[in-house]
């Protein structure tokens, strides 16, 4: 019933520690401004702007799209503003798309940005709440337990971690917009670097980055551009509480469920011989293997042999690449870092990743989540209109 | 396009301060309300969930996080939230229903405004670089505002108060309003000026609470066999954001939406506007080209109580009650958002 929709421009900032040299609107013009000229659009071709950030408090503006609306050429056009905790780059391009595949419009311009370095992210996640656990320990401190069962469960070695960490950049030293340049990067560099939260190396978590990610997603009788549209062959989100009893925090229901539902739509039955490629949200290593597992690449138990035998790895040749730009191992503005996921999974499709493009990738994953690893958005884009 | 209903809705009452309730247990009596208005046992029966909040009420990044409490979402369900009022988690849920990935939707918004003083907390959504340092309050922008309605000749102060005493009287048959009474135009006149040229009653009262709804398309409701108002339009524009840069008198953006939502496509005869200041009901009723009869605020508005984050829904939720009570055979709803309603919602409510 949903129409056909597709990305047919995409545009991102370099992600870099610190952009003093621009403002929040600034930021977001760099991508928008790509985006719009990669699907060969001017503001006038858009029907609404959909965008999306992580928490207020990241940079202290309340709901800043009201005065970005002028920045992003939202005026007299419907604007809306998506927030899902970290899931939300995903969840922005989830609703964008439903602009379009509801049938209301016909092209739709969205973004998500971060500018960290306007405030401090551990900050901003540890205000101690009334009648509640008080975490002081950012989401690193939050994920470490929940890393330590899985390596007890799953008896992988210790070495896991590293080896992603040390592929990520790898592939990032690919991508000329990735933060984290780091094309020399060895095992023993991973290892000696300071141990943060244990297991979690500090060449282990993502960084924290300024930036930007935008698309345009238009209607089957709206596809402009020079490049070949992305076709959006499946959606799905799935949200669970942070905490109840019996919770599986390490393999969540709502990722097995979301991951079901977007492959049904798209026809998929074995993901990892179906897809060429995949976007995954791997804020911390050692959630490649455990993400392998609950998205059905690999039996429960054995994600982390895919790791170990070069499967995700585009320098291995694995057959399933995952995060080939790098992924949030590389570069992480937070709000920004699902939609860079869905984004990247495009460029793949479209044939237009550069340097980490994966030869003949007909069909991609982009994967977001969030929160306690509670909030999940993932979208299934191909070459082919399906 | 599929024909979408409103089948149920549920508002707290509008309270200055909530104590020691969170927003988890704010939210779970309305909740059940709409559950029960429709026999469903949770949110596991209805297909899709989203919310409308703002992390600075509550002081804390992710504050919506602790509102996936309130759902019974285990097993997992589909849900999303929108940092706006919970009228544009509507506006979310009907593309959802549209685009055929659900045939029903719970939608909910809350705001616990009471531990902040709402319109400093406010003064930080202005452009960071030039507006905010300034520290300029929701009201005192409102006064600016309402200056300029009153300089051009517009408006009256007199007009102003009658609005205020409508608000109070129509309250006082409002069980959820926070303020109701009988007042006199020249009883309201006679007080101080608050922020020059509003007195204290011209502006809303700051309320904590919720509002909850559920959608469904038609079929859906019919299989439910609860009473419905169906959604015939819906439409919202955003504006400049710098009050400096648009005609603060008019509000261009609520006229686009009208036009968009087919507001004139029929007689109006309720109309839910979402008017945080007195002066902003007699413009958005210009706005909205509603004519002499058209019943304006029955309830009393927000001037009688405002849920910051839930108002807007709850303007949609008072058509629909007014239409499935028989009151109203069509309405239109208004939500408002941004500094001198620089973002505006349009819905359009008709009987079955």
């Amino acid at each position: 019933m949903a129409e056909l929709a597709a990305v047919v421009g995409i545009g991102q900032t370099r992600y870099k520690t610190r952009r003093t040299d621009v403002s929040i609107a600034g930021l977001l013009r760099e991508a928008v401004d790509r985006a719009l000229a990669d699907a060969d659009v001017t503001f006038d071709d858009i029907d609404a702007v959909i965008i999306g950030k992580a928490p207020d408090m990241f940079e202290g503006v309340v709901m800043p799209e009201s005065y970005l609306a002028d920045a992003l050429g939202a005026m007299g056009k419907p604007m809306l503003r998506v927030h899902t905790a970290g899931s939300v780059g995903g969840s922005t391009a989830i609703v964008a798309a439903s602009h379009v595949q509801s049938g209301t419009f016909k092209r739709v311009l969205t973004v998500t940005f971060e500018k960290q370095s306007e405030s401090n992210a551990m900050w901003a996640l540890s205000t101690p709440q009334p009648f509640s656990v008080h975490l002081n320990a950012g989401a690193g401190g939050y994920f470490a337990p929940i890393i330590r069962e899985y390596i007890r469960r799953s008896g992988a070695p210790g070495d896991i971690g590293i080896k992603v960490a040390v592929k990520d950049r790898r592939h990032g030293a690919r991508n000329p917009l990735a933060h984290l340049q780091l094309p020399d990067i060895t095992e023993q560099e991973v290892r000696d670097s300071m141990m943060l939260w244990d297991p979690l190396r500090f060449l282990e978590a993502c960084p924290s980055s300024d930036g930007a990610c935008a698309m345009v997603i238009a209607a089957e009788d709206s596809i402009t551009g020079s490049k070949p549209p992305a076709w959006i062959r499946g959606v799905a989100m799935r949200s669970e509480p942070t905490m109840y009893a019996g919770r599986e925090e390490v393999n969540p229901q709502a990722g097995r469920d979301c991951a079901a539902d977007v492959y049904a739509q798209a026809g998929i039955t074995n993901p990892r011989k179906d897809l060429d490629c995949a976007e995954i949200y791997v804020p911390f290593s050692w959630y490649e293997p455990m993400w392998l597992e609950n998205l059905g690449f690999a039996p429960e138990g054995e994600g982390w042999k895919l790791t170990q035998e070069g499967a995700t790895s585009l320098d291995a040749g694995g057959d399933i690449p995952w995060n080939c730009s790098g992924g949030v191992l590389c570069s992480n503005p937070i709000g920004a870092s699902g939609m860079i996921r869905f984004a990247e999974a495009a460029r793949q499709v479209r044939g237009d990743a550069g340097a980490h493009q994966v030869e003949g990738a007909r069909l991609a994953m982009g994967h977001a989540y969030g929160g306690g690893a509670q909030f999940f958005a993932m979208w299934i884009v191909g070459a082919d209109k399906g | 396009m599929r024909e979408i209903a409103v089948v149920a809705y549920s508002q707290s009452p509008c309270v200055a301060d909530a104590g020691a309730t969170n927003e988890v247990e704010l939210i779970m009596p309305q909740l059940q309300a709409v559950y029960s208005q429709l026999g469903l046992a949770s949110a596991q029966d209805v297909d899709f969930v989203c919310s409308g909040s703002c992390d600075y009420l509550q002081g804390a990044a992710f504050a919506f996080v602790a509102g996936v409490d309130a759902l019974g979402a285990v097993p997992p369900i589909k849900e999303s939230h929108v940092e706006m009022d919970a009228a544009w988690a509507l506006y979310e849920a009907i593309l959802k229903i549209r685009m055929g990935h659900a045939d029903s939707a719970l939608i909910y918004g809350f705001g616990k405004s009471s531990p902040g003083e709402l319109p400093i907390v406010l003064s930080q959504r202005l452009d960071p670089y030039y507006l905010a340092p300034l520290w300029l309050d929701t009201v005192s922008l409102a006064a600016l505002q309402a200056r300029l309605l009153l300089e051009q000749g517009l408006l009256t102060e007199h007009d102003m108060a009658a609005v205020v005493a409508r608000s109070r009287h129509n309250a006082l048959a409002n069980p959820l309003a926070q303020l109701a009474g009988e007042f006199s135009v020249e009883e309201l006149l006679a007080e101080e000026h608050f922020v020059a040229p509003l007195r204290r009653a011209d502006c809303s009262p700051v309320s904590d609470g919720a509002a909850a709804m559920v959608i469904a398309t038609v079929e859906q409701a019919r299989a439910w066999g609860a009473p419905y108002a169906r959604i015939t339009g819906i439409d919202h524009r955003i504006e400049n954001h710098n009050p400096c840069l648009r005609d603060l008198t008019d509000s261009v953006s609520t006229r686009q939406a009208a036009a968009a939502a087919g507001v004139h496509r029929g007689p109006v005869d309720v109309a839910e506007v979402y008017a945080p200041f007195s002066h902003q009901e007699i413009l958005l009723s210009r706005a909205l080209e509603l004519a002499p009869e058209t019943l304006v605020n029955p309830g009393g508005g927000v001037l009688a109580g405002n849920l910051m984050m839930a108002s807007g829904l709850a303007r949609v939720g008072e058509v629909f009650r007014r239409i499935i009570n028989g009151e109203a055979g069509r309405g239109v709803a208004h939500a408002t958002s941004g500094p001198c309603l620089q973002h505006n919602l349009v819905a359009v409510l008709e009987g079955a």
